[in-house]
Formats: C-alpha cells, sequence, structure tokens
C-alpha cells in the first residue's frame, strides 16, 4: 500500500472502527461496572446521595485544603496536559474541518501559534508528569506497565502532530498516517486501560460523595 | 491453595462491587492520597500509601474484571493471589490503617480508599489473616461480651461507684424506657465519670433511660477486624436488648467506630432495618441543648482545642454538634488548622490501639497531632472518644507534653446548672 492508500483507509475505516471499539468498549466498561450493583443500604439516611455525589464530581476538580506540594503538581500538570490535549484537539482548523465533514457541525478555529502553545504545553506537561513518576518514591511504587503505557499513547498524537504542523521528520502524507493511526490507537486503547478513567472517573467521584452524603457529610 | 485462601479470594472477590470497581479503573496511580495518610507523612515511607495497601484486592479485580487480567488468566500467564502476599499485606491494612477516611476525601478521581480497606480487611480475616491482638479482642468480644473481657458484674461494681458519686441511681433493665443507653469498655473501665455524667445530665433533662444488663457494650471487634457475621452477631445483640426493652431510641456512646457499627453499617450486617432509632450521645446532648434542656455554668477559661474522632465526624456526619455544646462550656475554643471533616486522626483508630504489633508506628503517627496540638500551643484537648482518648494521652505522655485530655460528656456534665441556665460568668477549671 501506497502512503495515500494508507492515509484513504486510516481516515475511513480506520478511523470509523476505532470509533466502534471505542464507542462499544466504553459501554461495555461503564455497564460492567454498573451491574456490579451495590447492597442497598438499610441504615437510614442521613442525606442526599444523589446531591452529595453531585457535588463531590464538582468539588474534587479543584484545588481541596491541606494540599501539599504532590497535590498541586498533579493537578496543575494534569490539567495542563487534559487542557492541552483536548484544545488540540478541538480547535485546529484540520480537526475542525474533519468533523465538519461528518457532522456538518463546525466552530471557529484558535490561531496556529495557539495551538502550537497548547500542543507544546500538554507534551511539557506530560513530561514533567513522567519524569515526577520516576523521581517520586510514592508514584514509582504505585506505578506498573499501563501508566507508562497510556502515557506514550497519549503523548504520540501531540508529539506526531505537532511535526506534522512544522512538516518535520517524515513526509507530510506519512507523517498524516503515522498521526491519525496514533490518535486511533489511542481511542481503541481508552476502554481497555486505565485511560478509561475519563469517563469512569465521574462514576468514582459519585460513588465516594454519594457514599459519604449518605451520612450527612460533604466528600 | 489452603481452603482458608481460597476462602479468602472469595470473601475479595464478594466485594468487589460497582464503587470498587469504578475507583479502580479510575485510579490514575497519583499519589496524592499518601499526603492525607498520617502514617506515611509520619514516615513517608511510600509503602504506606493508601491506595497500596490495596494491591492485592486491585490484582484480583484486574485478573476478574478487566480485558487485560481475563486475557491473561486465560492464557495462564496471570499471577493468582498468594498466602505470602496476603501475609505481607496484613501490616499494611491493619497496623498502618486506622480507616479514619482522610484519603477518601482527598483524592482527585473520588476513590472512596478506606470503603475498600474495609472489604480488603474481610477477605484477610477470612484468609486467617488479621493482627493476634484484634483477634483475641474479637474473640472476647464474642465469647464474654467486650473486647476487653469486662462482664455485667464489673458494670454493676463500676455503676455502684458512680450512683455514690452522684447520688443518682443508674437505672438498668428498665422496660419502656425511652432511650437504652450503650457504653464501650474503654469508658467502663477507664472513663467511668462518662456514666456519671450522663446520668445527671439525663436526670436534669428528665430522660427516661436505661442500660442493658445483657448489652451494654457498644464497641464491634467485627468491623475493626472486618468479618461481617461477628460483627452482625454483636449488632443483633444490642437490637435483641432494644427490643426486649421496647425502648425508642438507642444511644451510641462517644466511641467512635461504635457508632460506625451501630449507625451505619448495623442494619446492613443484619440485613433488616431496626425497629429503633440510633442516636449518638452528642447528637442527644445537641437536642438538649437546643431546647434548653442542657443549662450549663461557668466557662472553661483556659484556650481549649476539640479533637475529632474519625469515626463520629468525618465518616459519621456529626460535626457541628460537638463544637455547639463545646462552646456553651469553653471562653477560648480555637481549632486545630485541620479539624472537622479533615481532622488528623489520634493514630489508634480501626483497631491499630487493639494491636500491639503496631504500638511503635502507632506512637511515630502521634506526631501529627503533636504537631497540630503544638501549631496551637493548647494546654487542654477536649474529645468524645474513648479510644481516642487514650491514644492521645498515651501519645502525649510519650512525648512529655503537658496536656489535659477531656471528655466532652464529662466536661458539660461538671458545668451543668441546677435549674435554670445561669449567668455566664468565667471560672477556672
Amino acid at each position: 500500500m501506497t502512503s495515500t492508500e494508507w492515509l484513504i483507509w486510516v481516515r475511513g475505516p480506520g478511523l470509523q472502527l476505532s470509533l466502534g471499539i471505542f464507542i462499544l468498549g466504553m459501554t461495555y466498561r461503564i455497564m460492567q461496572t454498573y451491574f456490579l450493583g451495590r447492597a442497598k443500604n438499610l441504615a437510614e439516611p442521613r442525606g442526599s446521595q444523589w446531591l452529595h455525589g453531585m457535588k463531590t464530581i464538582w468539588w474534587r476538580s479543584f484545588f481541596h485544603p491541606g494540599m501539599t506540594i504532590r497535590g498541586y503538581f498533579t493537578i496543575i500538570s494534569g490539567y495542563t496536559f487534559h487542557l492541552g490535549f483536548i484544545i488540540t484537539l478541538l480547535f485546529l482548523d484540520q480537526h475542525i474541518e474533519l468533523f465538519r465533514s461528518w457532522t456538518g457541525l463546525s466552530w471557529p478555529a484558535l490561531p496556529p501559534i495557539v495551538i502550537t502553545i497548547t500542543a507544546v504545553l500538554g507534551i511539557a506537561a506530560l513530561v514533567a508528569v513522567l519524569v515526577d513518576r520516576f523521581a517520586d518514591p510514592v508514584r514509582y511504587l504505585l506505578s506498573d506497565y499501563q501508566d507508562y503505557l497510556c502515557w506514550v499513547l497519549t503523548v504520540l498524537p501531540l508529539v506526531t502532530g505537532l511535526l506534522l504542523v512544522y512538516k518535520m521528520w517524515l513526509p507530510y502524507t506519512s507523517l498524516l498516517v503515522v498521526h491519525i493511526i496514533s490518535f486511533e490507537i489511542l481511542l481503541v486503547a481508552i476502554p481497555f486501560t486505565k485511560l478509561s478513567h475519563v469517563f469512569t472517573i465521574f462514576i468514582a467521584r459519585w460513588y465516594n460523595g454519594a457514599i459519604a452524603g449518605y451520612k450527612g457529610v460533604q466528600s | 491453595m489452603s481452603v482458608s485462601l481460597e476462602r479468602g479470594i472469595q470473601t475479595l472477590k464478594e466485594h468487589i462491587d460497582a464503587p470498587v470497581a469504578s475507583f479502580f479503573t479510575t485510579c490514575v496511580h497519583c499519589g496524592m492520597c499518601a499526603d492525607a495518610c498520617l502514617f506515611y507523612t509520619e514516615t513517608k515511607d511510600p509503602k504506606y500509601t493508601p491506595i497500596y495497601k490495596l494491591k492485592p484486592l486491585r490484582r484480583l479485580w484486574h485478573q476478574e474484571y478487566t480485558f487485560w487480567g481475563k486475557l491473561a488468566a486465560k492464557l495462564g500467564f496471570s499471577k493468582p493471589l498468594t498466602a505470602e502476599e496476603l501475609k505481607e499485606w496484613e501490616p499494611l491494612v491493619y497496623d498502618s490503617c486506622t480507616m479514619c477516611g482522610r484519603c477518601s476525601m482527598t483524592c482527585p478521581v473520588g476513590n472512596d480508599i478506606v470503603y475498600m480497606i474495609r472489604k480488603m480487611r474481610e477477605g484477610m480475616v477470612a484468609a486467617g489473616f488479621a493482627p493476634e491482638g484484634l483477634k483475641s479482642a474479637t474473640e472476647r468480644a464474642i465469647t464474654i461480651g467486650s473486647p476487653m473481657g469486662v462482664k455485667f458484674p464489673a458494670l454493676k461494681n463500676q455503676i455502684k461507684h458512680v450512683e455514690a458519686d452522684i447520688g443518682l441511681k443508674i437505672p438498668v433493665d428498665v422496660r419502656g424506657a425511652e432511650y437504652m443507653a450503650l457504653l464501650s469498655s474503654m469508658e467502663i473501665m477507664n472513663f467511668p465519670e462518662y456514666i456519671g455524667a450522663i446520668a445527671k445530665i439525663f436526670d436534669q433533662a428528665d430522660i427516661r433511660w436505661t442500660l442493658a444488663s445483657d448489652a451494654f457494650e457498644a464497641t464491634n471487634s467485627g468491623i475493626q477486624i472486618g468479618s461481617s457475621d461477628l460483627a452482625a452477631e454483636l449488632v443483633e445483640r444490642v437490637v435483641a436488648a432494644a427490643e426486649r426493652l421496647k425502648v425508642n431510641y438507642v444511644i451510641s456512646p462517644e466511641c467512635g467506630h461504635a457508632y460506625t457499627a451501630l449507625r451505619w453499617e448495623g442494619p446492613n450486617l443484619i440485613g433488616r432495618p431496626y425497629p429503633f432509632k440510633v442516636i449518638h450521645i452528642l447528637e442527644l446532648l445537641d437536642q438538649l441543648r437546643s431546647q434548653d434542656k442542657l443549662p450549663v455554668t461557668g466557662k472553661i477559661k483556659e484556650r481549649l482545642t476539640f479533637h475529632d474522632p474519625c469515626q463520629i465526624v468525618r465518616r459519621g456526619g456529626v460535626i457541628e454538634e460537638p463544637r455547639r455544646l463545646l462552646e456553651m462550656v469553653a471562653e477560648d475554643f480555637a481549632e486545630m488548622e485541620d479539624h472537622g471533616i479533615m481532622n488528623w486522626c489520634c493514630g489508634g483508630g480501626g483497631g491499630v490501639s487493639t494491636n500491639e504489633r503496631a504500638a511503635t508506628l502507632k506512637l511515630t503517627a502521634f506526631n501529627r497531632k503533636r504537631h497540630q496540638l503544638e501549631a496551637l500551643g493548647v494546654n487542654t484537648l477536649v474529645t468524645v472518644c474513648a479510644n481516642c482518648r487514650i491514644t492521645l494521652e498515651e501519645g502525649l505522655e510519650f512525648n512529655n507534653m503537658d496536656v489535659a485530655v477531656l471528655g466532652l460528656a464529662e466536661t458539660l456534665a461538671e458545668h451543668l446548672a441546677e435549674q435554670s441556665p445561669a449567668p455566664t460568668t468565667t471560672q477556672t477549671h
């Protein structure tokens, strides 16, 4: 296959396939978790599970009292690479064009220099997180192969995209194929790795808030 | 695989529910929970990171509920949990966790880590791995009725002394009383003044109450060791006595984990709602305060602070009541920097104080409370849990700190006005 034929495949069937696996896989993962269920609580409640669960989803998005340097670093670097990734994904004009060609929906793009900054910041934050994972004895002890695998899968679309914008490393078409494939691998990996936290974080936070809220505590 | 290991693993599997699966799925190994755990902050040993204490349970979840885990198991690449691994984790799950739940408050992805520790202990004890101190306390609770081996004659003896001290009769086995009070063995043996305190307050407020000769013990070693069966048996005794005496309320004493056992776990342990309500002594005292039935006179002049027992406050939801009550009798009540639902544990909860193996680690963990007290510069500390109280007293003594530890109910009883509320004149405590 030539690089152009590859490009046609990855932009067409490849993308459909990866999106399909992503949607079905994530649905299965969430259903599997949900249907594990939990025992009905027979103790008389003091507060609302639902309300406290929703509040915990919201409040855990911010700094909280008593946070240490490890905490600030985690939250700031976490937001930087997540936002860097999302802004780059949603506001690069080529990406918007792709969305428009599928759905007919479009929105204003950010200038290329802004996208370059968000991508670079995202990569820098990911590098910082990786260095810290080795340097911090707590994180190093907790880490397993998925932490490193997911790091690679997340950084690749950003790096290949940046190379693409600045036309470096490989011929454009070949690099575009690599870039799209890296994103498709990421999509496929989300339901089957800890990357699924991008969705399950809301479930986990809700349960945390609901369990405490039942007792009248806002967690 | 031995029978006990098989039983332990099966128990762990049964305890993996939707919250546990969502917590493990979502954990990004950020390590922020380490900074919430006094065993980590006071030792800086990474193995005390709360989520790390759950590694065997996490491995089991991974093998049973994830694509890669199931695939590896099918292909024979999976490493099953071993007795050695559980044995290695026993000190992490029991000695270095007071089930205080502070980690659950700080996890950015929302993992309720202590919810999982509670479940992990179920599997550990089913597999035969639990500290000797907790095992024997649980055995005494089941066979004798108290983890400290206190039988009713011992309580009766203490009651006699208390009655002589306060000049009031302590009601026992009174059918049709409104309230049935429970006690912890620690209160009976170490702080019997609690009995006198509530008797005085109840007498003044005209509360119809009773103790039960066959179910006076509120503590529940079953939930500390992680055995729901044994915990349920202990709860059933209380329920049976409350039904026999036809009371409307059962009063949980100041003891922290007793409140968790009775109020929050009890109905789930026995599989049915109670025919009565459980009320914490602080909730009842605060009700009396709001109804002007708790008149006090005089205030403690010295600066003092309040230690929040984790199971009553953060894990129990009784948060403002002790503060409102303390304000009644304290002229200079100062909060520690981290207080209320973000308090730091005394270091002896969750069965740690019963576990002799953890004694040194417990004293190291106490340094967190020591720093808090030193920062505030107080010489008086009020609390509402006999186990916290004894742990705090031990830690203070070990560190040669001149801080008096008071129980809140006794402090209120000492300031009880005879009839109507007295003017707020100050007096030295």
